[in-house]
């Protein structure tokens, strides 16, 4: 795929400026990722512009990404932890198209992550920057449904109501019944939603080595997380914050402690449980780990990687 | 102000590749404020009328246009050539008042009296600061301040030089408005470094 970008409908594309936007688009987007960086946390609002594409489908990535990127990058871009659906393939020839950049599906080879929902679970590195698709930035919007409130709330650090939310999980359900979207405090000042990630992925934001940027393109608000900065998912000190566990390893790696999707096998109530980062199950597929659905032969791999690609 | 200036260093100077140098100038900034005490080099991609530096100069042709409010210090404004060349290069209007600005560009660090003078931005809008651009000499030869906070691994040490009087309590006392706040951007010949709003200063033992 990456020869996509040398092909000669880049000379045609000439129309374009580079990575789409155009040069004052990238200088107010810039100017916001810079105020995000300086208070990590606070959701700094930008003119979002159209894309052409809906929203919902990563508009605020996109147009991070296409503030930041240079002709050296390499993208990565995950939806749900996978590089090869649809929304992933569109991002990535995209950038490939209207940058000419190179694209990886590697997480060690790329310089920019493009995300929905996922933090890779490879250990990101220092110089790398995760870039995260923002549906709804505004942690206490379900609590509080006008802005100005949600912005008082912010600007007087209070939120009671939050940890509210998070008590009445428990006098329902005797634990705290959110798994995603699960909110953090960023360095001990601002309520954040990491965006719909499980919360297996919350403590990898706590002192990441790489930079983290959200954007949210219809709710045009960016921000952000620097490397080594404090993200504390909210707990109470007789239920503290507990990430996901999986009772069986991934069927087609046999990795345990990664966050798992559950695969339909058939109507007779077979299932099976994948790594949802399909470079990290790749390439410990490639280093000879074997799941239990797996089995011995090499080949097996990419039937079970079709089969699981068709039940997408 | 006559129309004319008698050289062409108003017009000329500007970025030759609009596109790409604001590129890698914007990201070596944005490494720069997302990890405070690094150095990051810049290109040499412009040449303003003096004593704007070429750091300085590339910073702001990055980040202003004619939505941001640009404030120069009394070395910038000795003569016009400065404000011209701002204001030909990037379209941002030139502002007297040093709250009303986005951004400040600052030749003579050591005459700045205040930073609380800068718009510090609201409790409900943080990020409506000024952002200082200080033109520095050095970046590792002046006192050394150590640094912690958000980017920061445990610490971090920065020496510039010049940097405004009584710079530790003024910073002390910025990181105490926080979310409010100035950003500054400290551009040495040839390189950036960064210290938002959210960097502490450890006191030195005495």
């Amino acid at each position: 795929m990456n020869a996509l970008a040398q092909d000669e409908g880049s000379q045609n594309l000439a129309t374009y400026n580079f990575a789409y936007l155009d040069e004052q688009t990238k200088r107010m987007i810039r100017r916001a990722i810079l105020k995000g960086i300086a208070v990590p946390g606070y959701q700094v609002p930008f003119a979002s512009r159209e894309m052409p594409m809906p929203y919902g489908w990563g508009t605020g990535g996109v147009q991070v990404t296409a503030a930041i990127i240079g002709p050296d990058d390499v993208l990565k871009v995950i939806d749900q932890g996978a590089d090869d659906t649809t929304n992933a393939v569109s991002i990535r020839a995209f950038f490939a198209k209207t940058a000419g950049v190179a694209t990886t599906t590697a997480t060690p080879d790329a310089t920019i992550i493009q995300t929905r929902h996922r933090i890779p679970e490879t250990p990101l590195t220092q110089g790398q920057v995760l870039v995260y698709q923002v549906p709804i930035p505004e942690p206490l919007r379900f609590l509080e449904p006008r802005e100005t409130e949600t912005r008082k709330m912010h600007a007087l650090e209070e939120y009671g109501l939050m940890h509210v939310k998070l008590y009445e999980d428990i006098a329902r359900n005797g634990h705290i019944a959110t798994t995603y979207a699960y909110p953090v405090k960023v360095e001990g000042r601002y309520v954040m939603d990491p965006s719909p990630t499980p919360k297996f992925d919350n403590p990898k934001m706590h002192q990441s080595e790489a930079l983290q940027l959200f954007g949210a393109g219809r709710e045009k608000r960016i921000y952000a997380i620097p490397p080594h900065t404090e993200v504390v998912s909210l707990d109470f000190e007789d239920h503290p914050f507990e990430i996901q566990h999986f009772d069986q390893p991934c069927a087609m790696c046999g990795a345990v402690e990664v966050y798992l999707d559950e695969v339909v096998l058939d109507d007779k109530g077979g299932r099976m449980f994948v790594c949802s980062d399909t470079h990290h199950c790749e390439s410990r597929q490639a280093d000879g780990h074997r799941g239990a659905l797996l089995g011995e032969s090499p080949g097996a791999g990419d039937d079970a990687g079709a089969e699981k690609e068709a039940i997408r | 102000m006559t129309a004319i200036p008698q050289t062409n260093a108003v017009y000329e100077g500007g970025f030759s590749d609009p596109v790409g140098a604001s590129q890698v100038v914007f990201r070596a900034l944005m490494d720069a404020m997302a990890r405070p005490g690094t150095i990051q080099v810049l290109p040499d991609v412009t040449a303003p009328p003096a004593p704007l530096s070429a750091s300085a100069s590339a910073l702001i042709a990055t980040l202003a246009d004619a939505d941001t409010p640009v404030w120069l210090d009394a070395a910038l404004t000795k003569s016009s050539a400065i404000r011209d060349w701002i204001v030909f290069h990037t379209g941002a209007p030139v502002v007297s008042n040093p709250s009303d600005a986005a951004f400040a560009l600052v030749a003579a660090p050591q005459n700045l009296s205040a930073l609380n003078g800068f718009s510090l931005g609201t409790q409900e809008f943080p990020d409506r600061s000024t952002t200082i651009i200080l033109q520095v000499s050095t970046l590792s030869d002046g006192a050394q301040l150590t640094l912690e906070g958000p980017g920061i691994k445990d610490q971090a040490q920065l020496a510039p030089d010049p940097l405004p009087q009584h710079f530790e309590n003024q910073w002390r006392a910025n990181r105490a408005a926080f979310p409010r706040g100035v950003d500054l951007i400290l551009a040495a010949p040839g390189c950036v470094a960064a210290l938002p709003r959210s960097t502490r200063l450890v006191r030195r033992e005495a």
